[in-house]
């Protein structure tokens, strides 16, 4: 069957989907507000708040949710990004009412206790400590900072070093009163129950909830960007990575499903982020440019959808003896192919077929299907990522080419190098 | 739907010795297929290390059928995926398709396992990746606190003492012969297990992989038991410097119970404990929550073939690696020392057989469970069994895994990170 949406009086937004494949069920909680709505001085405050929300309530003191869920055999977790902090648990079906109370009661009551916020400061430093770990954040962290100078998608979700430093009980506290509240938030259940059953459920937990204040309006626009712009990281290592974003459109454009099947093209269809990968990309025309010729070890590429124009993003591991010049040379010669011949009927089927492939196996896990029904709630509405099949088939030829002549041109880009310093 | 079962998992062996197991499911017009051959690092002398692995990705590099670019080709097409990979007793392979394209998925799986020709400039390209992954290596603190983690908990010659990717000095020497060789030698139907979980009918599936692989007659190689590993008798530690970096991980440990080992679910209820349950057992609440020292730190029973590691793993501030040590061995020497509390050990059950629905939701769950039944003859109503045999396990039997396998003060600890001043 397909999903039912309904909006309680206190505002929560409320999307119930059956699925009897399993007796599981997977409850989520969605607010909208992530990095997206922070600035310099909190930033990294979306990903903090999502932590305390771990770190009780009076009715469950810390710790104790986990567990409660643990011994009833689910799984619970928390995520930040730029655009949404969601909450999950999949459990047994029979066992899920107990996600609702726990989510009903953490969007309102989650005591920020100092000595929590102290604890936690540390823990949140240490993951990006081990994130700075990787050369490859690094200069992905440098890489969207020049992309974006005024959007907040410049930084990242983590946020920068001297703001977890500095940040505050208060302000992490008052982040939380603004932006959870049920008017700003979905409830989203899949699973094997009956769908009516649920709708009460959830609105027996939650409709008590008083509606929140007003929630601050996103004003940072972008500005068009006039040039190709370029950033150098150096660091520890011995290999060199090349990473490249061109500025995008909106999922809301019709551009945003000629960029999907261009994407497909360049570097395989796996790159729609949180579809969580699985498909190699051998026969797509980077691999075969870049490592086909031994200049790269491995290409990517993801198109993610967001609220606001993003980024479509390519990525290379510069193979040993090689150099990060000659892998951009290769890839600057696919790229001028692309703007001026058109791409084939037969890649762009393939994109299409891929593209059915990974929609099935999304939805074998009522997990996999909760997600994608909160995340295209998120961006769009659910009706968006029913129709990307059917809006992905209406694509052709002629659409791509244009893509790539507006999308993939040199002044539309930031180019990243990741500069090994070691001599191993 | 029931828990998979005797009742709907069909067993065939076919005439050449390989076992097919299959489990139907309509609810998505997907299908897996998991399986393994039984070769793996262990068949490769210590001077190949990476031998075997190398062979293994090199297998869908071309074949007397297709070339590299076709294998590719076929298979991205339709969205499907075959893979390939190595172990330290296997061999494990992968596919992943629409059901309409299983056919084809089957053909190209068994095409590159039956018929490759390791192409000398494929198998050179292959090694360039797999050198540069090293170079990677050299440079990540979690992998290079792991590969010390093993030479120090492992005596110099035994195969998990070995890093199954090998190293730059050993893959550099490795040539296209060498991987023909390693291939005549050891890849064959006996011992073979595919297991096929998805919308398929069973008999369907059955004869696709009896068409496919019925006839394949390679031979598998002859192995001498699997060496053990001894006890630990003193600490044996290492630290790996690795400058720039602003993170340490640590991995402390002990070679661990084998799957068959008697003891074996009473070290995996210790091991939830410890470092599981919840956010990470106690191990998460001590390390990070209580101190936040760090922002994982959890342990994780091996349970393969032989004795792989039972082993905690943390990332920290290099400059609170001696305090994680610390409440590490605390909480070890705690299980050892005291029996859990009724309330604990029941809450730790209960989570190890409630989760089994969610651990069996999607076709690759049931496929490795389905799996690991065959491979360590566990008998196919094992699951049904499970919830049955992790109730029976008391405190007594929980202090005394700790005890068998686990010491506060003798262990294998490897860490990586940056220089101590830095």
């Amino acid at each position: 069957m397909s999903f039912v949406k309904t909006t309680l009086e206190n505002g929560l937004t409320v999307l119930v989907k059956e699925a009897h494949a399993a007796p599981v069920a997977s409850f989520w909680v969605w607010y909208r507000v992530g990095s997206r709505n922070e600035h310099t001085g909190i930033t990294g405050v979306s990903h903090w708040v999502e932590h305390m929300l771990f770190k009780g309530t009076p009715t469950f003191l810390k710790g104790e949710a986990e567990k409660a869920i643990a011994r009833e055999g689910g799984v619970f977790n928390g995520m930040t990004w730029y655009d949404f902090t969601t909450y999950l648990a999949t459990l047994p079906a029979d066992r899920i009412e107990l996600a609702l109370r726990i989510e009903a009661d953490r969007m309102a009551n989650s005591l920020f206790e100092p000595h929590e916020v102290a604890s936690e400061r540390s823990v949140i430093i240490s993951e990006r400590q081990g994130a700075e770990n990787d050369p490859e954040f690094l200069l992905n962290e440098e890489l969207m900072a020049a992309a974006f100078r005024v959007h907040p998608y410049g930084t990242d979700t983590i946020g920068h070093m001297c703001d977890l430093e500095t940040m505050t009980r208060d302000q992490l506290h008052a982040y939380y009163t603004t932006y959870y509240a049920p008017h700003n938030a979905l409830a989203v259940a899949v699973g094997d129950f009956e769908a009516a059953d649920m709708r009460r459920l959830i609105e027996q937990h939650f409709s008590a909830i008083p509606g929140g204040g007003i929630v601050p309006p996103i004003t940072a626009v972008e500005p068009p960007q006039r040039g190709e712009r370029q950033v150098a990281v150096e660091g520890e290592g011995s290999v060199a990575y090349l990473q490249v974003v061109f500025r995008a459109p909106s999922v809301h454009d019709p551009d945003f499903f000629a960029l999907t099947a261009l994407g497909a093209a360049l570097t395989g269809a796996g790159g729609l982020a949180f579809f969580g990968g699985g498909l190699t990309n051998k026969s797509s025309r980077l691999y075969q440019a870049l490592v086909a010729t031994e200049l790269a070890t491995t290409v990517s590429g993801t198109l993610i959808p967001t609220v606001d124009p993003f980024v479509y993003g390519l990525s290379a591991t510069v193979r040993a003896g090689h150099t990060s010049a000659e892998v951009k040379e290769a890839l600057d010669a696919e790229l001028a192919r692309l703007i001026a011949e058109p791409v084939t009927q037969e890649e762009l089927t393939k994109a299409i077929k891929q593209a059915k492939a990974q929609f099935a196996y999304s939805s074998e896990s009522v997990t996999g299907q909760a997600l994608w029904l909160g995340l295209s709630e998120i961006f769009a509405d659910y009706a968006w990522f029913e129709g990307y099949i059917a809006n992905l088939s209406a694509v052709t030829v002629e659409d791509v080419q244009r893509a790539a002549q507006a999308y993939l041109k040199p002044s539309n880009r930031t180019i990243g190098w990741y500069v090994p310093m070691s001599n191993a | 739907m029931s828990i998979p079962g005797p009742q709907d998992i069909a067993r065939h062996e076919l005439d050449n010795g390989i076992v097919v197991l299959v489990r139907e499911n309509h609810a998505s017009p997907s299908v897996v297929v998991s399986g393994y051959l039984p070769v793996g690092a262990y068949d490769e002398r210590p001077e190949q290390a990476g031998l075997s692995e190398f062979t293994a990705s090199a297998l869908m590099r071309g074949t007397t059928h297709r070339t590299f670019e076709q294998i590719y080709e076929e298979l991205e097409s339709v969205g499907a995926s075959v893979g390939v990979g190595g172990g330290v007793h296997t061999t494990g392979f992968g596919a992943k398709s629409l059901v309409e394209d299983l056919p084809l998925a089957l053909d190209v799986l068994a095409d590159v396992l039956r018929h490759p020709t390791f192409p000398r400039d494929q198998v050179e390209r292959l090694r360039g990746e797999i050198l540069t992954d090293l170079e990677e290596r050299a440079h990540d603190t979690q992998r290079m606190a792991h590969l010390a983690f093993h030479e120090l908990a492992y005596p110099k010659e035994h195969p998990y003492a070995r890093s199954v990717v090998g190293y730059l000095e050993t893959v550099s020497r490795l040539d296209r012969d060498d991987l023909a060789e390693f291939y005549d030698g050891g890849y064959g139907p006996q011992g073979m297990v595919v297991v096929v979980v998805g919308a398929v009918k069973s008999a369907d599936a059955v004869a696709h992989i009896a068409d496919a692989l019925g006839d394949w007659t390679g031979h598998t190689c002859a192995r001498p038991p699997f060496p053990g590993a001894p006890r630990l008798t003193e600490v044996r530690s290492r630290t790996v410097t690795i400058p720039g970096k602003t993170q340490s991980d640590v991995v402390l440990g002990y070679p661990g119970p084998p799957r068959a080992a008697p003891d074996f679910l009473d070290a995996v209820v210790c091991n939830t404990i410890l470092g599981v349950f919840g956010l990470m057992g106690r191990l998460g609440q001590n390390v990070r929550d209580e101190q936040g020292l760090a922002y994982y730190s959890y342990s994780h029973v091996d349970g393969g073939s032989g004795p792989g590691p039972w082993s905690v793993v943390a990332g920290v501030n290099p400059a609170n690696v001696e305090r994680a040590i610390a409440s590490v061995r605390q909480e070890i020497r705690r299980m050892r020392e005291e029996p859990v509390g009724e309330q604990e050990l029941a809450d730790n059950k209960a989570f190890i057989t409630g989760s089994l629905p969610l651990r069996l939701e999607t076709n690759e769950g049931v496929a490795r469970a389905i799996l690991d039944m065959e491979r360590y003859q566990l008998g196919l109503d094992y699951l049904q069994r499970y919830t049955g045999l992790i109730g029976e396990i008391d405190a007594s039997r929980v202090q005394a895994a700790a005890q068998r396998w686990l010491d506060p003060d003798v262990y294998a600890l490897a860490v990586a990170g940056p220089p101590a001043s830095e």
